[in-house]
């Protein structure tokens, strides 16, 4: 689903050679994020934060990874990194075999919008913007037109069950819904990867059970995600388990395989999900979502 | 992408607090607007003192008592009449004849005052009453539209005729026929005989038609007295011997009055350059209101940057938000620029309407005269006020770092 045209495009336009940087050899996928010994400090001198102190971390395509810690522990930084929002002090960050390191501003804001999905905690959906208009906003700045970005918007809302509601105005939503529109936001681009930070943070018990839901049926669909939390019950929800303290990985745990289905997805979705089962039964990969 | 998707998003924005954009539209329409309509005004009454100019005919010389003189001789020497000399039909009758001034066509003698007129009830002042020859009308560039003039005939016997100019018809007689009938000014009843062709192009204060013209000796017997006339007009043969008749008439007053240049008590003054200079005020006049108007708007360029700022800032989150999602520098950059300009073209707009309608009304008594250029000038400007004033606050929200900017409350 995600392997479409964009992908390749947006190498060729925003990557200065990621090609022959790849490690692994050319028949082999890059990994969706591959970080080695990274580091990042703000401030200098007495005054330097350690924010980061040496990271290692391979997410490969299709994996479901919940990243864990305390305030303080990094992982801000860590999403800010890996959604090249900022650039590490040391170390390396490939993102799906692009180095970002060697990007200027511009290539960073075509990687954003052609690799990265982002959810966040307060949802960012922009105000007096109907739901259709804010899943668009990623299709705009990546220069698709006119049916064609009709088409995969409407796509995209009727994944995460809100075909009912695109021309709703974000104070018009619940908060559950808010979220829902933020993920469709986050994947109409077709990204190598969903970066959510905090996606529960403001929902109640319902609504956090919806948007996980709706993450673990994104990721065996294929998508690769990455979930920045600090809940015990929302990290269950991942194939995998990485808690930071103090700017280190401490445990790096592995809950199912990268290639099976999320932990949670199964018995518990056809009871708490009788309606969204429709729509994700239609978009199977194909549909160009 | 996208610049029509960029022009989308400005618009929005702008839509968005329209009660904001409105007011910061206004800074700009006044702005523009009083440029336009100020530099219309200057432009108008430049057009009216040129109409005066005119209006008196460009080769006309005024022979006139230097009034500081005057005083001063009275004061120091103590009724000495010999000294203070007086202008007399006498002195205009040796311009007149004299073989010593060829650039010199016509020659009048001049004394005037101001009267209270009445009619039958009706009264008003007439700011300019006129004693001299018939041969002044031609001088004055006057013309008589209605009856005749009075003749050589009515000066010799001081006959109480008089000709008036329209103000003073349209303020004593209204619709009724003036010609034959009898004012009294300053109680002397004077039969009208003629009135005058309207010259118009006069302010309140300056109003060539407020006029009467009598024969001399009829004014100086009943108005003036016999002293010193007010003026003796002189007309050159033609407007550019004007330089050479003053030089003439000068010299020969000169001899008559046995005078030296440094004593002499009379000027004679050349009315068209004096307007000239009148012309030339009202030009840096212009200057001044459309300096001022300029800096109106310069105001309003500045409530541009101000309200962008505002923008940028409330936007903060939005501006994050479209950063995470790819939004490159450019777009962003672009589309706080557009929601700029479009706020001061508008305004542009709005203001070059304001201004021509603004200028259709007669504004204290000046008519004023649109100037083409001030219009594009006005409207470019305002277009390049978006863009230089709108781009402090569009790169402030280009440069805003996306992780700062999503933190932003």
């Amino acid at each position: 689903m995600s392997r479409r045209g964009t992908v390749p495009a947006a190498r060729s336009r925003g990557g200065s050679g990621p090609a022959n940087q790849r490690p692994g050899g050319a028949a082999e996928r890059a990994s969706a994020v591959h970080i080695s010994a990274l580091t990042k400090v703000y401030g200098i001198g007495d005054a330097a934060v350690h924010a980061l102190r040496g990271v290692d971390l391979d997410i490969p395509h299709g994996d479901y990874v919940a990243i864990m810690g305390s305030s303080g522990s990094g992982k801000s930084t860590m999403m800010n990194i890996i959604g090249c929002l900022d650039v590490p002090t040391t170390g390396h960050y490939r993102l799906d075999g692009i180095d970002i390191g060697s990007l200027d501003e511009t290539q960073l804001s075509l990687v954003r919008n052609r690799k990265i999905g982002f959810v966040f905690q307060s949802f960012n959906l922009l105000p007096r913007t109907s739901a259709f208009e804010n899943v668009e906003l990623p299709l705009v700045y990546g220069g698709v037109r006119g049916p064609e970005r009709r088409r995969r918007a409407l796509a995209a809302l009727e994944l995460v069950g809100l075909s009912d509601r695109v021309e709703h105005l974000p104070n018009q939503l619940s908060g559950g819904q808010q979220q829902r529109v933020a993920v469709a936001r986050a994947l109409v681009n077709a990204p190598s990867l969903i970066l959510a930070d905090e996606p529960t943070g403001n929902l109640d018990t319902h609504s956090s059970y919806e948007v996980m839901s709706l993450f673990d049926r994104l990721n065996a669909l294929g998508r690769t995600i990455v979930v920045i939390t600090h809940e015990e019950d929302i990290a269950e929800h991942a194939k995998r388990f990485v808690r930071l303290v103090d700017g280190r990985i401490v445990e790096d745990r592995r809950l199912s395989p990268v290639e099976g289905l999320p932990p949670k997805l199964g018995a518990a979705e056809s009871n708490h999900y009788p309606k969204a089962r429709a729509p994700l039964a239609q978009t199977q990969p194909g549909t160009g979502v | 992408m996208r610049v029509r998707e960029v022009f989308r998003f400005a618009l929005r924005g702008l839509r968005a607090n329209k009660l904001r954009s409105g007011l910061t539209t206004l800074g700009i329409l006044i702005g523009v607007g009083a440029v336009i309509l100020l530099i219309a005004v200057g432009q108008g009454s430049g057009a009216a003192v040129q109409a005066r100019i005119n209006s008196l005919g460009s080769n006309l010389l005024l022979v006139t008592h230097q009034s500081g003189a005057v005083g001063r001789a009275a004061s120091t020497r103590g009724g000495n009449q010999s000294s203070t000399a007086n202008l007399t039909p006498a002195i205009a009758q040796d311009l007149a004849t004299s073989d010593q001034d060829p650039d010199v066509a016509v020659v009048a003698p001049v004394a005037s005052t101001s009267v209270t007129a009445t009619y039958q009830g009706a009264s008003t002042t007439i700011s300019q009453v006129v004693g001299s020859y018939p041969a002044y009308l031609p001088i004055s560039n006057d013309v008589v539209s209605q009856g005749t003039s009075f003749s050589t005939d009515d000066v010799d016997h001081a006959n109480k005729v008089v000709v008036i100019g329209q103000t003073v018809v349209t303020d004593l007689f209204g619709s009724i026929d003036p010609i034959g009938q009898t004012i009294q000014m300053n109680d002397v009843p004077y039969t009208v005989v003629g009135v005058l062709a309207s010259k118009g192009g006069g302010s309140t204060f300056n109003d060539p038609d407020d006029v009467a013209i009598a024969p001399l000796s009829t004014v100086q017997d009943s108005l003036t007295g016999f002293g010193s006339l007010s003026e003796i007009a002189v007309q050159a043969t033609t407007s550019g011997a004007t330089g050479a008749a003053q030089a003439e008439v000068t010299n020969l007053l000169l001899a008559y009055l046995h005078e030296t240049a440094s004593t002499e008590q009379f000027t004679v003054t050349n009315e068209a350059s004096l307007l000239s200079t009148a012309q030339s005020t009202t030009q840096t006049f212009t200057v001044l209101l459309a300096a001022v108007a300029a800096i109106s708007l310069l105001v309003g360029g500045i409530g541009v940057t101000n309200i962008m700022l505002v923008t940028v800032t409330e936007r903060t989150r939005e501006i994050g938000i479209r950063k995470a999602l790819g939004a490159p520098k450019g777009a962003i950059l672009g589309q706080f620029l557009i929601e700029a300009v479009f706020l001061s073209v508008i305004g542009g707009a709005l203001g070059v309407l304001v201004g021509i309608i603004g200028s259709r009304f007669t504004i204290d008594g000046i008519k004023p005269v649109l100037v083409p250029a001030s219009i594009a000038l006005a409207f470019g400007v305002s277009a390049v006020i978006g863009l230089v004033f709108g781009s402090l606050p569009a790169n402030r929200a280009a440069k805003l770092h996306p992780i700062e900017a999503l933190r932003h409350e």
